[in-house]
């Protein structure tokens, strides 16, 4: 190698401290909605052929909806979620205090339900949570992701960014083989997109539903021939919240539709 | 469950307007089998009707391979204020109804 | 430098037949070209079938066949005198050959239906407008269904 190619490279590698090799830097990255073609993204654009549409009005019914031993709506305490919750989803997974670690908006939407409603958990991907999250996400569609951006995040990011870097499964395939060196490619015919999540949740048409980053997690890991992470665990907390960082001023946009 | 109707609020006499109609529903096939091998039981919206002021505008027989949360857009010609309704029945005795109002000019 | 398709699949460690899973992995019951026609001729009876005057819009790369935006229009005045009554839509390859039956009136203004279908797999879809003087016309068209990487196996 000749000693101007080793300054070349050592000038990059010194105007991009913040990056590892292989991700994306800021003003590359870009929505899963730019890899799809003109149906699907009119799909997503109009609210009345959008079918994630149909999960934000349940939701919305359940937002003002009186539960649990407490007999108490989200709106009693919320009060009107276009205002109280405008913003809020774009920066989850948000650290959460009293448990020293980071919550999903989901989990978030669970620990409302224990210590304000005394109602139970409602499971993951169960209608009624896909419902709600997606109403509260919704508020924010438009708005830039800040998650991550709390310096007491700043561990569970790196652990999330670990964890995106790492080989695994049968395959021994990262997310970022991926979704960091390949994508505009094609897989199988699809294309392979920079894995940027803020349309969550999302109407996938392969699941003719709405659903969870953390099921597209799941599902990913699954095609790598990896055991998947179970919902909620601390791992896919970590890559949720290193993955919306990694999305960090794109705007929402809740409910998305994908492939 | 919801479902999202898209009618012009307003229009001219005689426009031919777009009508959207979306609603929550899972259209299970009867064809797939759960991982132990047992037949999922069909459970679809076998049809859809939309009235215009009572009189019947459009009617559709739904079959397995429509998509799960069905959506239908279709056509008619605005000829006097009044009412949209739709309805929806199918498998297991379902049946839901929805409706939108339109001013006309 | 674009990588071309061979050194990609090399990259990604294997990723070949493996990495495509259909979310069922058999059907075995398929509708045949013989219960297609059955099913036409259930809506036509002996009637003849003319190509023309119908257009089928399916998006040319069917990006989910779970979901597969669809458009039917017919050529028509749309008056009492002359109208499309009906617009059935059949299909080749899912286990059952039918996949609507939409019925218009001189007063729908346009003979246009959208919807959202399933495609098993690449396959033929036809579509056939019935007009008020009885005549049918029908166009058929060959759509390529290509299975997504990564799909979730059914659970």
């Amino acid at each position: 190698m000749s000693i101007w190619r080793a300054i070349a490279a050592a000038t990059l590698f010194a105007a991009a401290p913040a990056l590892l090799a292989g991700e994306i830097p800021p003003d590359a990255r870009r929505s899963g909605y730019s890899f799809m073609g003109p149906e699907t993204r009119a799909m997503q654009d109009n609210d009345t052929s959008n079918p994630g549409m149909l999960f934000v009005l349940d939701g919305e019914a359940l937002w003002g909806k009186k539960g649990g031993s407490a007999d108490k709506s989200c709106a009693d305490c919320h009060g009107d979620a276009r205002s109280s919750m405008k913003g809020v989803a774009a920066r989850y997974p948000a650290f959460d205090k009293a448990l020293g670690r980071p919550v999903t908006l989901d989990q978030r939407i669970n620990l409302c339900r224990a210590n304000h409603q005394q109602a139970a958990a409602l499971p993951y991907e169960s209608r009624d949570l896909l419902a709600l999250s997606a109403f509260v996400a919704h508020q924010s569609r438009g708005l830039p992701i800040t998650a991550g951006s709390d310096p007491q995040a700043k561990p569970f990011v790196e652990q999330g960014r670990g964890l995106f870097m790492q080989r695994e499964g049968q395959l021994n395939l990262a997310c970022t083989n991926c979704h960091d060196d390949n994508f505009d490619k094609r897989l199988a015919g699809a294309p392979i997109t920079q894995a940027q999540p803020t349309g969550y949740p999302l109407y996938r048409l392969e699941w003719q539903t709405l659903g969870s980053l953390e099921r597209r997690l799941r599902s990913c890991m699954s095609g790598v021939r990896a055991q998947a992470y179970e919902y909620g665990s601390p791992e896919l907390v970590a890559l949720e919240l290193y993955l919306m960082s990694r999305a960090h001023g794109l705007p929402m946009e809740t409910p998305a539709v994908r492939p | 469950m919801a479902a999202l109707i898209n009618v012009p609020a307003k229009a001219r006499r005689g426009d031919v307007i777009e009508i959207r109609a979306l609603t929550s529903h899972i259209m299970e096939t009867g064809f797939r089998h759960t991982a132990d091998g047992k037949l999922v039981p069909r459970d679809i919206i076998t049809s859809f009707a939309c009235r215009y002021n009572g009189a019947e505008i459009f009617r559709a027989d739904l079959f397995p391979a429509i998509a799960a949360n069905p959506y239908l857009s279709f056509f008619t010609v605005a000829k006097e204020s009044g009412k949209f309704e739709f309805e929806w029945t199918g498998d297991n005795g379902y049946s839901s109804t929805a409706s939108a109002s339109i001013t006309v000019e | 430098m674009p990588t071309t398709r061979r050194q990609f699949l090399h990259l990604a460690g294997g990723v070949t037949a493996a990495g495509t899973l259909p979310i069922v992995s058999l059907r075995p019951l398929q509708a045949t070209p013989a219960m297609l026609t059955t099913a036409i001729r259930n809506v036509v009876g002996e009637a003849q079938i003319r190509t023309g005057r119908v257009k089928l819009d399916i998006p040319p790369l069917v990006e989910n066949g779970n979901t597969v935006p669809m458009t039917v229009s017919v050529t028509s005045p749309m008056t009492a005198a002359e109208h499309v009554k009906s617009i059935h839509v059949f299909n080749e390859k899912n286990p059952q050959p039918n996949i609507g039956n939409f019925y218009l009136t001189p007063s729908s203004g346009r003979a246009q239906v959208s919807t959202r279908i399933r495609l098993a797999d690449t396959q033929k879809v036809v579509a056939i407008a019935r007009l008020s003087d009885d005549t049918f016309w029908q166009i058929a068209a060959e759509i390529v269904v290509t299975l997504a990487a990564c799909t979730e196996e059914m659970n």
